[in-house]
């Protein structure tokens, strides 16, 4: 039977909306948070770490996320290690993210001048007084716009958990488009969606950008 | 604006200075490879405390990395180092507590720029001699004024001039009451019109018996304030004495070759 595209529909639709906003904080805060750290170990003056981390960046930047989601999907039960579909994405978008994010402020951090470490250095302050009173308040700066840019990818990058059972903005908009035969309606729709989850984005990296700059 | 101007840095540093005779820094046989190129050969240098010393040497030299090897900003390979009894080559574990004890100032200043004047005077104070806020804005407003510029204390580094943001990076390193100061061509970034204020303020510094090394040009200054002049060329010493003696009459050739270039 053929449904009518009415208000339910795109109610429905609009209900993927949740499932996408959890996984995108989902990946943001586990990206963020590993992300940091790989940003530091790549930093490192170790160089088997900074080595280390580089493999780590350069593994998932080269392989698909879709392909990441569904070694740990299907991966880890194969060792024995039985996860939940939330778990799954989490670890997923966890790894993904960290190590782009990794990236990026790895490239920040480096672009703050050497002379302010070596400064930093000379007035005796230790690792830990260098990075967050000399470095990182610069770093941040400079990481504004890529780290935005990716986030706003991972948000539609969350579509690809739909292979793995969400019911997510993507999908949704995929059910109803197969029920109703409106395809470009329910299409259209969750792209508007989209739209309005990622442009306020966009636009407060640029309000922050125009804020921090005001020292320099 | 004279010379005296900039005067009184510490008088009780200057009368303890002329009976003393300890060396603060102890450098013997010194060698820094980058990869396959020995930028400095069989250095052996001591340097007693109040002691002023300019090291000038064609660009290449090793003048830079010797001094930047005092507070191990650079690491060297083999050879020995002492600063203020304590030995740098036995690993990096007081390398911290070495480094707030020489204070050092930049060719390009270096100031941080998401910090303003005082602030930046108020950062290692507060991180490493754990001086509380008002301490640290006291020592820092004091530098500040020895160098000229409390005005400017609220100002970012991006809206000062050259010569200003110098002294400010002066002043910066005098508020972790340094035992030693390096100075890594301090004016050579400057435009020439600023060059005078930034060397009175090292004139100031000179009279109140800091202990100062100096890489500069500048050898109005060496006459006027070194106990010492040291020239480099290819990573070595080659010749060094006071300054009458080391314009008037240079032993070595090239020595001679360097000092007809820069004085013209």
């Amino acid at each position: 039977m053929i449904r009518q595209f009415g208000l339910n529909e795109a109610l429905f639709i609009l209900s993927g909306i949740q499932a996408t906003i959890a996984l995108s904080l989902i990946a943001f805060a586990g990206g963020g948070l590993f992300g940091f750290v790989v940003a530091l170990l790549r930093t490192a003056e170790n160089k088997a770490v900074r080595r280390l981390a580089a493999a780590y960046i350069d593994f998932f930047q080269g392989t698909p996320l879709l392909m990441q989601l569904f070694l740990v999907f299907y991966g880890l039960p194969a060792f024995g290690v039985q996860v939940n579909q939330w778990v799954a994405v989490a670890i997923g978008l966890t790894l993904h993210a960290s190590a782009f994010l990794g990236e990026i402020w790895r490239g920040s951090i480096q672009a703050v001048p050497l002379g302010q470490t070596e400064a930093a250095r000379a007035l005796g302050l230790h690792y830990k007084d260098r990075l967050v009173s000399v470095i990182l308040p610069q770093a941040v700066r400079l990481s504004i716009a890529p780290t935005v840019g990716f986030l706003v990818q991972l948000i539609k990058g969350t579509s690809l958990a739909a292979i793995i059972g969400f019911v997510e903005l993507s999908r949704s908009a995929q059910i109803v488009a197969s029920t109703t035969y409106k395809p470009l309606l329910a299409y259209g729709l969750v792209a508007i969606f989209y739209f309005v989850l990622c442009f306020p984005l966009s636009r407060l990296s640029a309000m922050a950008e125009r804020r921090l700059s005001v020292s320099r | 604006m004279s010379a005296n101007s900039a005067q009184s840095f510490g008088q009780a540093e200057a009368a303890s200075k002329a009976g003393s005779a300890t060396p603060i820094i102890e450098i013997v046989d010194l060698q820094k490879w980058f990869g396959s190129f020995q930028a400095l050969k069989n250095i052996n240098l001591t340097v007693k405390t109040g002691e002023r010393i300019v090291i000038c040497g064609p660009s290449g030299s090793g003048k830079s990395t010797l001094i930047r090897c005092i507070n191990r900003l650079e690491e060297y390979q083999d050879g020995r180092l002492l600063v203020d009894g304590i030995d740098l080559s036995a690993g990096t574990k007081n390398i911290d507590a070495v480094r707030a004890e020489v204070g050092m100032v930049f060719q390009q200043f270096n100031l941080f720029p998401h910090l303003t004047v005082v602030e930046n005077c108020m950062l290692a104070p507060m991180k490493v001699r754990r001086a509380n806020k008002n301490e640290a804005r006291d020592t820092a407003m004091k530098y500040l004024t020895r160098v000229r510029i409390p005005d400017q204390a609220d100002k970012y580094p991006a809206q000062l001039s050259g010569g200003q943001q110098q002294r400010v990076a002066i002043a910066r390193a005098l508020c972790m009451s340094p035992k030693i100061m390096l100075f890594d061509e301090p004016t050579s970034a400057l435009d020439p019109e600023m060059v005078k204020e930034v060397l009175e303020t090292m004139i100031g510094l000179a009279n109140d018996g800091m202990t100062m090394l100096c890489v500069t040009h500048e050898m109005g200054f060496a006459r006027q304030v070194a106990d010492r002049v040291i020239f480099m060329d290819q990573g070595e010493i080659v010749e060094q004495g006071e300054p009458h003696s080391f314009f008037a009459n240079p032993q070595n050739e090239r020595t001679r070759g360097f000092l007809g270039q820069i004085l013209h």
